[in-house]
């Protein structure tokens, strides 16, 4: 069978164009809030859902990962909570492919059997976890696989061509190039060398590269949608949503809009992008 | 490590994945994993070098003062009634604690790796000083993270780095504490990486950390053997240290894991109490993830890391080393705490009775000593790692007590 995954890819190749891929944090600034811009941002234009697990202490994530993390927290978030949200958007959505990306110590405590059992069964396709490498592969990555969920893994500047094939190895779904080394929401990167990290990845692997961390608007996504099969965003969309919430950092009525605002400006610029022509 | 390796000895792990039975490891962010690779392969070589080994005992002679004396603490002893107790000295130390130990083999690494930046998290600021005070020996770059609690309740220290030529940076995420430093120290390691050697200061991390600083710390109980040789003409009977991450407590502990018949302690803090805010991750925490290895954690039933809480700045982490974690689950090491006023009573006693001002750190140490000592047979011999020395805390104590300095 094919997967959400593959199959949104494919839907992608078919309209000539790159997908976007969106990051936001479960529970973030509370659950309604959180399940409205869920639901809301496929309609708006992203093609695949990636929403953050909170962890206390996000070691590769930038200030507003961060203090999304801890908005969420706050508010009582937990990995029961998100794997209902989970529920409730597949119920509506069948095809968008979900993924969940955060810290293993949650899923650890969680159990991590238990964990995939239920995960599959509320309808992720996906899991990033950002501090599991391949040297850590038996903790998550092959149960995950076992249990037909994808495990989706980073690959960042520094891993060259003689780490690519252990980084590569039992990937699944497809391959999120980090595009700077840093932290997610910091610098802006450089195209030009993006699309050359894209091609260097894609001759070790048939599997589409995505490419995030730094990616800000529109003009961001459709210039690295040139040379990636997709382009992630998150903490442009989280600094959205902060804009709008009140002194106690409570969602108002502009919350949900100035996400999909934005994730509309991002998606006309990955549609501006035709790779027909390359395919 | 072989299952026969490890019935043998204590002293095998950890395995060449970084495990010390299921603790350990190395999670951390790809973006890392080279570095890490490369620092393994770094620290391996230079263990094997004679120069590197000659390098490292000359600035332990002439520059940190080794080795520390190992002190027969009589008026202690006479107060006590029991234990004949030693003070292992490490408070004598240049920079007057034993992070700068660690700091000394890390910075010569560092060195022979051709990394000019360093960067280090610090909680009491001690280590952050001795990394201050290296990076200034050698004219490396020194970026200190330290949460912003910390800054506040130790500026002798955080002032002691500015004047060695460090950058300070005080923290302002999560917890403010040592565990959002080390968070910080990691996030600026992700962003640097070519250029930064990350000198963590204590036996947690990723691997190949938690073994190389237990390495470097072992010269306190290399010398303790000797010492006490010499001094008694055998072995202790029992050890005492204080864990926070565990640096000291595994430098004296781990060359005497495998004399089956000593008495090891590790005294984690107690905080509050054990039933409040504490900081005693094995005896009040769950094993979990956290800041590259797995390791007890103070946790929530989400997995989220929880408030650690200690007098001591130095102790005030919701981890510890994997080593003493596996030490734990094995029962070679016996772990207890001790309260933050335990060890304020502790600080004041050993003050009087033999001139020496320990850090609040080591005082939780001592506090146990005085629970335990009362109790052994005058012939035992027991020896307290006297970690760092307490000037540093003069300000916080003064406060406690009601002083105005």
């Amino acid at each position: 069978m094919t997967s959400r995954i593959e199959a949104r890819f494919e839907k992608c190749r078919a309209e000539g164009r790159a997908a976007l891929v969106t990051y936001v944090m479960a529970g973030d600034p509370d659950l309604e809030t959180s399940f409205e811009i869920m639901r809301s941002l496929p309609k708006a234009g992203a093609d695949i859902v990636e929403f953050g697990m909170p962890f206390t202490d996000p070691m590769a994530d930038g200030p507003a990962i961060q203090a999304a993390g801890l908005r969420s927290l706050k508010g009582g978030q937990n990995t029961v909570k998100t794997l209902d949200l989970v529920r409730r958007f597949r119920k509506e959505d069948g095809e968008t492919p979900i993924i969940l990306m955060g810290y293993f110590n949650p899923i650890y405590v969680y159990g991590v059997e238990r964990f995939l059992t239920d995960a599959k069964e509320a309808g992720v396709d996906g899991l990033i976890v950002v501090d599991l490498p391949p040297e850590e592969d038996d903790e998550l990555c092959l149960p995950a696989l076992k249990a037909g969920l994808a495990f989706i893994r980073l690959a960042t500047p520094t891993t060259d061509d003689k780490r690519l094939p252990a980084v590569l190895a039992n990937t699944a779904g497809f391959v999120y190039y980090v595009s700077i080394t840093g932290i997610t929401g910091a610098a802006t990167p450089d195209f030009g060398q993006v699309s050359t990290a894209v091609e260097r990845i894609k001759r070790h692997t048939p599997l589409p590269v995505v490419v995030g961390f730094g990616v800000k608007n529109g003009a961001h996504a459709a210039a690295i949608a040139k040379g990636a099969d997709g382009v992630v965003v998150g903490s442009a969309l989280i600094n959205a949503l902060k804009g709008t919430l009140d002194s106690d950092e409570r969602a108002t009525s502009r919350t949900v809009e100035a996400v999909t605002t934005l994730v509309k400006d991002l998606s006309e610029g990955v549609r501006s992008v035709s790779k027909r022509a390359a395919a | 490590m072989s299952a026969k390796a490890q019935t043998n000895s204590y002293r095998t792990g950890p395995d060449e994945r970084g495990h010390f039975g299921m603790f350990g490891g190395r999670f951390v962010a790809e973006t890392l994993m080279p570095n890490i690779l490369e620092l393994e392969k770094a620290y391996e070589e230079a263990k094997t070098d004679p120069s590197f080994k000659a390098d490292m005992d000359s600035y332990m002679t002439h520059y940190i003062g080794r080795p520390s004396p190992l002190y027969f603490a009589e008026r202690m002893t006479e107060h006590l009634g029991g234990a004949k107790v030693y003070f292992k000295r490490e408070e004598l130390n240049h920079t007057g604690a034993h992070k700068v130990n660690n700091v000394l083999g890390q910075i010569l690494l560092a060195r022979r790796m051709g990394k000019k930046r360093i960067i280090a998290e610090t909680g009491a600021g001690q280590h952050g000083v001795a990394t201050a005070t290296l990076c200034a020996r050698f004219g490396l770059e020194c970026i200190v993270y330290m949460g912003a609690v910390d800054v506040e309740r130790q500026k002798p220290n955080v002032f002691r780095m500015k004047m060695l030529g460090a950058e300070v940076v005080p923290v302002q995420s999560g917890t403010k504490t040592l565990k959002d430093a080390m968070n910080e120290a990691l996030r600026d390691w992700v962003t640097n990486v070519s250029t930064t050697f990350y000198c963590i200061g204590t036996v947690a991390g990723p691997h190949p950390y938690p073994a190389m600083v237990r390495d470097f710390q072992c010269v306190i109980g290399n010398e303790t053997r000797e010492q006490m040789m010499q001094a008694e003409g055998r072995l202790p009977d029992s050890l005492i240290a204080c864990v926070g991450g565990g640096s000291n407590a595994i430098g004296l502990f781990h060359p005497f894991l495998d004399d089956r018949g000593i008495e090891i302690y590790g005294v984690e803090a107690a905080g509050h109490g054990l039933d409040k805010l504490h900081a005693a991750s094995l005896t009040g925490g769950r094993p979990g993830v956290l800041h590259g290895n797995r390791t007890y954690l103070l946790m929530d039933s989400d997995g989220q890391i929880q408030d650690a809480h200690s007098i001591s700045a130095g102790l005030d982490y919701p981890g510890i080393g994997p080593e003493h974690a596996w030490l734990h689950d094995v029962g070679r090491v016996n772990y207890i705490s001790a309260t933050d006023q335990e060890a304020l009573d502790a600080f004041q006693l050993c003050s009087k009775l033999e001139g020496i001002l320990p850090a609040l750190e080591s005082s939780h140490a001592i506090a146990k000593v005085i629970e335990l000592a009362p109790k052994k047979p005058k012939d035992h011999l027991m020896v307290v790692n006297i970690s760092g020395r307490g000037d540093k805390d003069i300000p916080q104590i003064a406060e406690i007590l009601g002083a105005k300095i």
